[in-house]
């Protein structure tokens, strides 16, 4: 399509077969160009720029803040006490410390696990066009497209103990109401919200995946008298596991920093608590100026940062290793 | 024949409840938000008590949230596009020494937790005095979308023929001018992918917004206009339904209008570089 709308100009002869040759040595040259390194280094300088200022310096910050011990009047005046990695013995060293690991491994790994699982169901259950499926597959997408402002206080006003539909659900089979949002609970109820949100994102990639298997693999299996069950587990399962670890890998990065859905309905409070909601809620939580804690905040962060760069390239190396 | 056709359709019914088991919080959203604010808890499943008043408090209270967030939101989309296609030009097209190393960082990058991000703006911001001021919240927001957009600019870019470039060059034209009139034009599909998602991103973000921006009066965006009513004594759920629908409609526009441009950012986000 694209190719009508380009310049109808004879292509490069053999003269340039090689795109690092420099044009400079070309009769028709009007003036003089910087060297193409140059022109590439121009380009990309503000990139560079950017990362440095706007990725790397706050990365810094954080990091200094973590070895300073800052309160409120040294965060805005300066002057805070070198202190070494006290801070983080300190955090490392408490039993909360423990107990939110645990927590944000019992999130991400439940998250993880459901979303997955639900997401190749419904990708192998959309996998075979139907009447109407490419429209009610984008209609998944919207939970990954909404702010989550808005699905967190929904979900938020869904668990209410009294009056949300969630518990008025449950009573139709005679049911208890459940405190969802209740210190003990608290954690159930963020990761089934959390789930919810990432159902399409597992869903869009299982199905591009699906999309790169064969079909006649399944014809010919069908031939050979295998059941749907057995092309399941056979062909289906074995041929996604690249995009499978991918896709578990993945989400592992983004679910281990989720605050914002966390934040929103429970505010980090009871079981919810992770190591992402913990450090946000020591530098700015509502109402905890009074105690606020950079320090420790920035020490926790660093942890996480640490937990998801390993994944992180754990992921790339998986990914390289594929591309072999 | 007659069976097949048979079974697609009972796949149609199956996959319809699921798609309403799905979309049911948003639905409830809905249902709220046009409930008088006597019946909300009565809880009906449809809004019998109906009203649209929750709308015009919305109208009232939440006009300057919006448009503070329709700014935030472009000069993203600005920046991301200024910073992202130079660069992706440089890695894809002019053999970047480097480009490699750089496009690992991005990959990494994008894997930074927001809160360690947002406790170091916060640091700079606060001496740098420009907490609560809405280029500092687009300097920020753009983080989320610069290096999504450069590993997809230069995705597409790669597969920019060659020819093409070489071409503008021997007419004279320098790499800036080849940059502008023959790889920007070229790039329109991707700029628009990479602007939606910039400016979904910046629209739906919450943890920047709730930490360099908590101070900002009207300057602070629709997250926390709706963030606002959370904890707040007497939590005023029909006011917050109504604004929640309302920031949810860039969400709406972009799976009517663009359905095809989300589906390209989905699968880039997730494929390598």
């Amino acid at each position: 399509m694209s190719s009508s709308t380009l310049p109808a100009r004879a292509p490069a002869g053999p003269r340039h077969p090689d795109p690092a040759v420099s044009p400079s040595d070309h009769p028709r040259r009007r003036r003089p160009s910087l060297s193409p390194r140059w022109a590439a280094a121009a380009f990309a300088a503000p990139l560079v720029l950017y990362l440095l200022l706007f990725y790397v310096y706050p990365l810094v910050q954080n990091f200094s803040m973590s070895l300073h011990e800052y309160d409120r009047a040294t965060f805005v005046y300066g002057g805070a006490p070198f202190v070494g990695f006290d801070i983080y013995a300190d955090i490392l060293g408490q039993d909360r410390f423990r107990r939110i690991a645990v927590q944000t491994a019992v999130f991400t790994v439940v998250s993880l696990v459901v979303q997955y699982v639900a997401g190749l169901g419904l990708a192998v259950f959309f996998r075979r066009s139907f009447p109407l499926s490419s429209v009610l597959r984008a209609m998944f997408l919207v939970p990954w497209l909404l702010p989550v402002i808005v699905s967190g206080t929904t979900w938020q006003w869904m668990m209410n103990a009294d009056n949300g539909v969630l518990n008025r659900f449950l009573g139709v089979f005679g049911a208890d109401p459940v405190w969802w949002l209740n210190a003990e609970n608290a954690l159930m109820a963020v990761i089934i919200a959390n789930i919810w949100l990432g159902i399409p994102f597992n869903l869009v990639i299982l199905y591009s995946g699906l999309q790169n298997i064969p079909g006649e693999l399944y014809e010919a299996s069908a031939l050979d008298g295998a059941s749907t069950r057995q092309q399941f587990w056979r062909i289906t399962l074995p041929l996604l596991r690249p995009v499978s670890m991918i896709t578990l890998l993945l989400g592992l990065v983004y679910t281990l920093k989720v605050v914002d859905i966390i934040w929103i309905m429970t505010m980090g409070t009871g079981t919810s608590q992770t190591l992402a909601t913990w450090s946000y809620s020591m530098a700015f939580g509502k109402g905890t100026s009074a105690s606020i804690q950079y320090s420790e905040a920035s020490a926790v962060g660093s942890v996480l940062l640490v937990v998801a760069l390993a994944f992180g390239l754990l992921y790339l190396a998986l990914q390289r290793k594929q591309e072999d | 024949m007659l069976h097949t056709t048979h079974r697609t359709w009972w796949k149609t019914a199956i996959a319809m409840v699921l798609t309403a088991v799905m979309l049911f919080p948003v639905y409830w959203m809905v249902n709220v938000s046009l409930t008088r604010r006597e019946s909300i808890r009565r809880g009906d499943l449809l809004p019998f008590d109906l009203t649209f008043g929750h709308y015009a408090t919305v109208l009232s209270e939440q006009l300057p949230y919006l448009a503070t967030s329709l700014v935030v939101g472009l000069g993203t989309v600005v920046l991301t596009l200024a910073i992202s296609m130079p660069a992706a030009y440089a890695i894809a097209k002019l053999a970047l020494p480097g480009g490699q190393g750089l496009s690992f960082v991005l990959i990494v990058a994008q894997m930074v937790p927001a809160v360690v991000m947002s406790l170091g703006f916060y640091s700079i911001y606060s001496s740098l005095g420009v907490l609560n001021t809405i280029p500092g919240l687009i300097v920020a927001d753009s983080t989320i979308a610069v290096p999504f957009a450069v590993m997809l600019f230069t995705a597409f870019m790669r597969g920019i023929p060659r020819e093409l470039v070489q071409a503008a060059q021997l007419d004279g034209a320098s790499p800036w001018r080849t940059f502008r009139s023959v790889v920007v034009p070229i790039s329109r599909n991707s700029v628009v992918t990479a602007s939606l998602f910039a400016f979904l991103w910046s629209w739906s973000d919450f943890i920047f917004a709730s930490t360099l921006n908590r101070e900002g009066g009207d300057l602070r965006p629709i997250t926390m206009g709706i963030y606002n009513y959370i904890g707040a004594q007497n939590q005023e759920w029909g006011p917050m339904m109504a604004t929640a629908v309302v920031a949810s409609v860039p969400t709406a526009l972009l799976l009517i209008a663009a359905q095809r441009y989300v589906a390209a950012g989905v699968t880039a986000g997730a494929v390598k570089d």
